[in-house]
Parts: C-alpha cells; structure tokens; sequence
C-alpha cells in the first residue's frame, strides 16, 4: 500500500511491518519466516484498501459481506468468515479497525490474537 | 408497565404525564421526542430505535415530508436519508466549479454514497435550518470510485441494504468527518468527492458544509441528547417504546442525576475489560446487540445457524467494566441468551450478542432500563465538556 513504513518488529516465528497512510490509516502486516503475509490488521478514521491488502480474496469478502449485511440479521462489527479467509471489521466514524487473516498460514505457536 | 411510568415520573417531574412529543399548553418542555422500537420499514429489524423527522426543503414550511423508520444512531454524527423513499426536492450542494458534492460515508459493515444537500429539519419541535444532509443512492448518482468500494464493504442505499429509511445521527462529534476532511492533498481520509463528467476525485469540504449532528444546530438543547429506553423482559417483547432528550442539563427533565460521565480518547472510545481481556469499547445505539470478544476467550458457543451470534446453552449472567480516560470506572451486568432459542417475532431482544474479537460494541440492548447521555464535542454540559458518554 502507498505509505510510509514505520517500524518492523517481531519475534522468532514472525515480523510486523507497520505502515501509515498520508490520511493516518495504520496498517500492519503479519509476515512468517518464509516471507509470507498471513494476516493484516488496520485502524483509523477510514478504512485501508482492503483491494490491494486481501488481493485474490477481495472478490469473496465482499460477496460474503453483502450477504450478511442483505440478511440483516446482525447489525454491528463485521465478521466475515469464508473458512481459509477470515476478514473483522469494527468501530464506528472517525475509528475504525479490523484485521484479515488466513488461518492455515499462521505459524505454529502464534495465536490469532498476535494479529491486531 | 408500572416500571416505565415510575421512570418517567422520577426523571420529568415537572412534566405532565402525557405521551412524548405531544403539542401541549406552555411550560411543557418541547424538547423530548417518541422512539419507536419496532420492526421498522424492513418489517424485520430487531433491536432498532426509530425516530420521524420532518424534511423541507431550506426556507419552506409546507411542501415538507414526515418520515419515520429513522434509524436513531449515537455512533455517527449526520442525517441521512434513502433517495428512494425522499419525496421532497432538496438544493444538491456544489463546488464553487460547479461539481456536485457526492459522499463515501463509511460505517462498520458498509458506506452510504450519496450527494450532500441542504435542508431545514424538524425532530419534534426542534429545528435545525440549512442544514447539510446526505441523500443516500438514486438513479442520477454516478457510480462510486474506487477509493470508496475498496473497503470491500456493502453499498447501503436500499431499504434492503440500509435496513431503514434514514439514519439520524445524533453522536459524540459536530459533524461526520471533521477536521480531517477540510484539508487538500493525501491527508484528507478521502470521504467527501466533487463529480463531475470526468468522474470524482477526493475533494477538501470545509465543517459547515459537511452533514451535521442536527442536535449541534439547535438553537437551545444542543449539547447532547439522552436516549431513555424501558426495561424489557429477559425474553424480550413485540415492540416498545422509548424517549430521545434533546439537551443534557438544560431544561427540567433532562439532567444528569445520578449518571456516572465517561469521558473518552480522540475517537470516542472508552475501554472495557471483559476477565482478563480488556479492549476498546464504544456505546451504540446503531448495532443491535453486545458484540465482544469470541468463543475462545468467553467459551460461549456460536449459534449453529450463524456465527454472528452467541447460543449458550442456558442463558448466561455475564459482567464487563467500563473505564473512561477520566478514570471513572463501572461494572455493567448483562445477559446472553441463545439467539436461535429468542423469538423471530419480537423486535425488542434485550439479551441477544456475538463475537468480535477486538472491540466491545455496547448495541442497544445496554440502553434498555437506561437513560443513556451523549456529549457532543466541544459543548458545555453540567457534567463537563463534550464528548463524553454518561450512564
């Protein structure tokens, strides 16, 4: 994404690339030992370019999306589940946040709460 | 019932019992109008408040449209309103170049593009002139850009989609985006667009020309609002019936009494720790149940027929602390039971919940046996400047 990198951290199993937008929006991504992103997590004012962030998910995430919002069952934070993809998004105007991550890819002994 | 009319007793001594919003001799306070919790214009909404506000165009009293199915939303600041259901014509606002202003307003789970006009709003009795509205979808829209469709997010401009005729957001900030959208160049969130044949490209919308909190505008109560909602039983019930206050603290029947004030960080968060679990929480009452944590950490199972919802076996007796950054801290009880065993038919489900990992959304099932206050940024109130929440 267009940003400037701020930090990268991490551990033994896995790194963390921060990014901000010029308009404030924090990316993180969660990146394994092998160079893979297995998760990114964002907050701020608006949301992150979740087309250039999830990729060859996008399309599925907003299918899935609109269907849950058409069933208008739960009207609150998003939880969008498609089983190998799994995309969250909370908050209200002016502070939003959210993450997308792909279970099968997250390094063994990494919990799914690392991704925030 | 004997619970409602004690609630209304205690906290508008001076008024007459009388039903909420009803014209009335002088010394009544005008400044209380009915919330209706019902299944709204989709016929299946649960867990929604609905107000009516009355639409003219800018300077005209008649011509005017009374609609209700508004959805009341503390979470947002600004009115808007489905395209499809105006009947009114309202002045569409431009650029000084002409362009039409057109707005990618985000929410948790979708954005409503729409073009920002101008309006003379009533909500009771109270009015809010030349106001900045956004007319949410229509026919003669262009499509929306890219920077706006790549949250992924769901356009909200049907009934279908929105869930309700209008939003009247009535929350902690004076307008919808604030400072952030008044300032050219990459820093502007991208949420305001001037279009024109060439397309839409971000474009800087200076405070008074963005939709505004209508409550901000009034000329008197306009610090704040408290959202009043009666106790419901466990297993909730048809419909009922709740009172929003305009004004915190300025007339008889809408002081703070015995609430505690939270005050809260930039973005009009609080913190709220679940256990050992503690994360950001914020009051809305524009989702429609406790949304928090998951499975893992609450060991509460998800439904079967959808993982949007907690079904314990048994309704479970659950607590959660609120913090605010002023350090007042209170211990909130509530109950979750399972959603697949609650009525299809009620629209009022005070113990209906589900996960979210990050962030603790109090929906409105916190508001019911509740008077629930919102400050609006930068106004004096007895309790302190705004934003702040209060209960």
């Amino acid at each position: 994404m267009q940003g400037a990198l701020r930090q990268i951290t991490g551990g033994n199993a896995f790194t963390v690339h921060e990014m901000q937008s010029a308009s404030g929006i924090v990316v993180r991504e969660y990146v394994s030992t092998a160079g893979t992103v297995f998760g990114v997590a964002w907050q701020g004012a608006t949301f992150p370019n979740l087309r250039q962030l999830l990729g060859p998910h996008f399309v599925r995430f907003q299918q899935e999306a609109d269907r849950l919002v058409r069933a208008r069952k739960r009207r609150g934070p998003l939880n969008v589940d498609l089983g190998d993809v799994i995309v969250q998004s909370s908050g209200h105007p002016r502070s939003f946040t959210g993450r997308a991550y792909l279970p099968g890819l997250i390094p063994q002994g990494v919990g799914i709460d690392a991704i925030r | 019932m004997n619970r409602i009319i004690i609630g209304l007793l205690l906290f508008a001594q001076q008024v007459a019992p009388q039903s909420c919003g009803s014209s009335s001799s002088s010394g009544t306070v005008q400044n209380v109008v009915p919330l209706a919790l019902n299944v709204g214009p989709t016929g299946n909404s649960f867990n929604v408040a609905f107000a009516t506000v009355t639409i003219c165009p800018p300077g005209q009293s008649t011509n005017c449209q009374s609609l209700g199915g508004v959805l009341v939303d503390t979470g947002s600041s600004g009115l808007r309103i489905l395209s499809s259901v105006l009947t009114v014509s309202l002045p569409r606002q431009t650029t000084s170049a002409g362009a039409r202003v057109v707005e990618c307003f985000p929410f948790q789970d979708g954005y409503t593009w729409g073009s920002v006009a101008t309006a003379d709003i009533t909500i009771g009795s109270k009015h809010a002139t030349n106001m900045p509205v956004q007319i949410v979808g229509g026919s003669d829209l262009p499509a929306a850009p890219d920077s706006c469709t790549s949250s992924g997010t769901t356009s909200e401009d049907t009934l279908d989609t929105l869930g309700a005729n209008g939003v009247l957001g009535i929350g902690l900030f004076r307008q919808d985006c604030g400072a952030a959208c008044t300032f050219s160049g990459s820093s502007n969130p991208g949420i305001y667009y001037a279009c024109s044949t060439g397309g839409c490209q971000v474009t800087p919308q200076p405070l008074a020309q963005q939709p505004q909190n209508p409550v901000w505008t009034f000329a008197s109560d306009n610090n704040g609002v408290a959202i009043q909602l009666p106790s419901v039983p466990a297993a909730g019930e048809t419909q009922a019936t709740g009172m929003l206050f305009f004004g915190i603290g300025t007339q008889s029947n809408n002081g703070l009494g015995s609430a505690a004030v939270f005050t809260l960080d930039a973005d009009g968060n609080l913190v709220t720790k679940f256990g050992q679990t503690s994360v950001k929480g914020f009051i809305d009452s524009g989702s429609n149940g406790y949304y928090f944590l998951d499975t893992a950490t609450t060991q509460i199972p998800t439904c079967a027929s959808s993982k949007d919802f907690y079904c314990p076996s048994t309704t479970l007796s659950l607590s959660a602390t609120n913090v605010g950054v002023n350090g007042k801290s209170s211990t909130v009880n509530f109950g979750i039971a399972n959603a697949d065993a609650l009525s299809s038919t009620f629209s009022v489900l005070p113990q209906i919940g589900g996960p979210f990992a990050s962030t603790f959304d109090w929906g409105l099932p916190f508001f019911y046996g509740r008077i629930v206050f919102t400050a609006i940024e930068g106004q004096s109130t007895p309790g302190g400047v705004g934003p702040y929440f209060a209960y």
